[in-house]
């Protein structure tokens, strides 16, 4: 047993540190967040061509054959770094289609990052529960028609491919649909955090080819399931690597400042501070490693592991944020410092998959009613 | 990144399940007044353990341990938790003094003392707090001075948690009054039958006698027991306290783990407003909270001792467990009194397990070095801010 990274997944990270240190500097990030779609062709190709979007899937699906674990490396540098881009739709929509139809001709260009991906799935008045999805998809010919409403889609203004998630009869259905198909119009929702774009989705009586049915009923709900928990882990440990930023640029900033002719992070009501973001920023780890180990490793387990991390990552690193702009004073609370870049950006990934409240819900049906 | 066991791990745990299953007592519950009966029950559990090549899993074969790795250690913690087994007796010899030993002491205090830890048949208490030294531990003023082949002390320490059943006590003096505050100070090995000693008991808030004064009266203390080197008893105090950090918390999950259980319990049995308390909807939100922490804190334990079992010292970074596990367990302790409702404060509901868990939960962010200090410890030496004093 070994709670740690490996030796590769230590080299992995280095590299993902090193990629976005260099092609993903704060200053890009600060352009990118002022364009409509956050995105960079060049930024883009430079994830793309690790294999990184499609690190967790088999390599005949044109991943890299790794595991979730390593999916949590990179995620994690990426929020370090702030990454702009749609990597989160693009792996939530390859996950979805290898889990629900490892056939389908859309996996191969998500998992290589030639086409970039989007789930729709969040409604006005749903929550992160699938049991309230309405958005009906209506049989036709042997395919279905699409009409309704999906909200709070990330990074669809982007992508090629958007994965519906929609209620047919009884059940779910998963399908595929061009971004450019008609009767698909996308609308911006300007947000809280410019990294990384938020859309409505309207479609209007869009039709869905029979190959482009992913998924229905059950194996929908499966395929769903898994891809939420993989996607919720990729957005804990994005948070993982703001708060690490956060921390790591508060204590340094707490050695340098002076009041009273000293440096503030001599003063115990700062230190106290520090200590408390180390101690969330430690255990978030533990929750997150774990979760991203029993996600491949432990199934049986993986549900209560992916809500335990989400929970106490979001309420973590909204506390870590706060101390660092605390620690920062007036400075922290600029536009001009980067901290604000970290502070909306852990906001949103809080909010993103269900937060605290939510996953302390899941919790207590999952472990209390067993 | 792999948290499966190897074969020779996976031999350990099942043998180890065997074992428990063959050897788990009946189950009891420490209340403020089952204090001597429980005391028992612990020493013969810890008796058995010792038996079984249980007691220091992850201490040397030729002191009784087992002598296998700290991921074992982790392994049988986790076993002891999902067996419902009773707590450790004699945190103090087995988490602070045991380890310290095993790292400075003499082989001859090697061969003296770490058996009879392992086996509960000596107990231990922990010298180190004065009235005039809590926080601030370097400022201690009990004197050892030396006279031949022994030191003779004189002073007072307080805190002292199971002086009045400890056999034996680690007690750090100060020899050379005229060095700087953290040094002249040397660690004893004292016998508590010594004439010289008398202990008082104080009653703790919630009723039990766990801490006690210690007055020393000419007490001689032999030359061999010095612990470590003569002056250099601040860093002998250090690596205790490193460990103390270190391992209080790893089996702690066991006891915690069994209250949220029977908070649990009692949450879907206990009506309110016409239901189970456990289908009230804050109360859900509060317990999984509980739940998730404790997990949490399950995984800061195992991690730690991943990682100790490469570096083979615990860091100042345990200073994040011991800070972790006291404010879990007043949250918890919290939360259970929520979930009980007006019976959380009967002393005869549960024998009063829940009264006693509640008050004695508030001494925990002040003993072991109060959350204040611990916060202090990872700002200046695990995030290498300037000390503060």
């Amino acid at each position: 047993m070994e709670f740690d990274l490996s030796k590769p997944q230590k080299l992995l990270q280095q590299s993902a540190r090193d990629l976005f240190a260099r092609d993903c500097p704060a200053k890009r990030v600060r352009e990118l967040m002022a364009t409509d779609t956050a995105f960079h062709p060049e930024l883009w190709s430079a994830v793309a061509d690790q294999g990184w979007l499609g690190i967790h899937l088999d390599e005949s699906a044109g991943g890299l054959g790794l595991g979730a674990v390593d999916l949590a490396v990179v995620a994690e540098e990426m929020g370090r770094a702030c990454y702009p881009g749609p990597f989160l739709g693009t792996i939530w929509a390859a996950t979805l289609i290898a889990g629900a139809n490892s056939k389908s001709k859309h996996l191969e260009p998500l998992a290589t990052g030639q086409a970039k991906g989007a789930v729709a799935y969040l409604e006005p008045d749903s929550g992160w529960c699938p049991d309230h999805l309405q958005l009906k998809a209506t049989t036709a010919g042997s395919g279905f028609k699409l009409s309704g409403r999906k909200s709070f889609v990330s990074d669809a203004g982007v992508a090629d491919i958007i994965v519906c998630v929609a209620r047919s009869g009884d059940g779910l259905a998963l399908l595929a649909v061009p971004a450019k198909a008609a009767g698909v119009k996308i609308t911006a929702t300007p947000a809280l955090d410019q990294t990384r774009k938020l859309y409505d989705i309207d479609f209007t009586g869009v039709a869905v080819a029979a190959d482009d049915v992913l998924a229905v009923g059950e194996a929908a709900a499966g395929a769903l399931s898994r891809s939420k928990q993989v996607a919720t882990l990729a957005i804990s440990a994005d948070m993982l690597g703001g708060m690490q930023w956060m921390i790591s640029d508060a204590v340094e900033y707490a050695k340098t400042r002076q009041q009273f002719g000293k440096v503030i992070g001599s003063f115990q009501a700062v230190q106290h501070m520090c200590a408390d973001m180390l101690l969330w920023t430690e255990s978030s780890r533990s929750a997150i490693y774990f979760a991203a180990w029993a996600l491949d490793a432990e199934p049986a387990s993986a549900a209560r592991a992916i809500s335990t991390a989400k929970a106490y990552s979001s309420d973590a690193s909204r506390e870590v944020a706060n101390r660092a702009v605390q620690v920062h004073g007036g400075i922290g609370f600029t536009w001009e410092h980067d901290l604000q870049l970290y502070y909306k950006r852990s906001k949103a990934s809080e909010i993103l998959f269900g937060d605290a409240t939510y996953h302390r819900t899941q919790l207590a049906d999952l472990v209390f009613s067993a | 990144m792999d948290l499966g066991l190897t074969p020779s791990e996976t031999k350990f745990r099942d043998e180890l399940r065997a074992w428990l299953k063959a050897n788990l007592p009946a189950k009891m519950v420490k209340t403020a007044e089952s204090g001597a009966e429980y005391f028992g029950y612990l020493k013969n559990w810890q008796r058995k353990l010792y038996e079984g090549k249980y007691a220091g899993v992850s201490w040397p074969k030729e002191f009784g341990g087992r002598g296998a790795s700290f991921i074992e250690q982790a392994i049988f913690q986790e076993e002891l938790a999902l067996a419902d087994a009773p707590e450790r007796m004699g945190t103090i010899g087995q988490g602070l003094v045991g380890p310290t030993i095993i790292t400075v002491g003499t082989e001859e205090q090697k061969k003296r003392y770490l058996p009879a830890i392992l086996s509960g048949e000596e107990v231990w208490c922990q010298g180190f707090s004065e009235p005039n030294a809590g926080s601030d531990l370097a400022s201690l003023e009990t004197k050892g001075i030396r006279e031949g082949d022994e030191f003779v002390v004189n002073g007072q320490k307080i805190w002292t948690s199971y002086a009045h059943i400890a056999d034996q006590c680690m007690l750090v003096v100060r020899t050379d009054m005229t060095a700087a505050k953290h040094k002249g100070m040397t660690c004893l090995l004292v016998d508590m039958k010594s004439p010289g000693i008398t202990v008082r008991p104080l009653k703790m808030m919630s009723g039990d006698s766990g801490f006690n004064e210690m007055f020393f009266s000419n007490l001689r203390v032999p030359v061999k027991n010095v612990l470590g080197k003569v002056n250099e008893g601040w860093n002998v105090a250090i690596t205790a306290l490193s460990n103390e950090r270190a391992n209080l918390g790893t089996g702690l999950y066991v006891v915690f783990k069994r209250n949220l259980d029977a908070v649990l319990a009692h949450a879907r049995t206990i009506r309110r407003h016409g239901k189970p308390v456990i289908e009230d909807p804050v109360i859900r939100q509060k317990l999984a909270q509980s739940y998730l922490d404790l997990e949490v804190f399950r995984l800061n334990t195992t991690r730690s001792l991943s990682n100790l079992n490469k570096t083979g010292a615990p860091g100042p970074e345990g200073s994040i467990q011991k800070l972790y596990w006291s404010e879990l367990n007043q949250r918890n302790a919290q939360v259970a009194m929520e979930v009980l409702g007006p019976y959380a404060q009967l002393t005869n509901f549960d024998d009063g397990r829940w009264v006693y868990n509640y008050l004695r939960s508030r001494g925990n962010t002040i003993e072991a070095g109060t959350s204040e200090v611990q916060r202090n410890i990872i700002a200046q030496r695990v995030l290498g801010l300037p000390r503060s004093y």
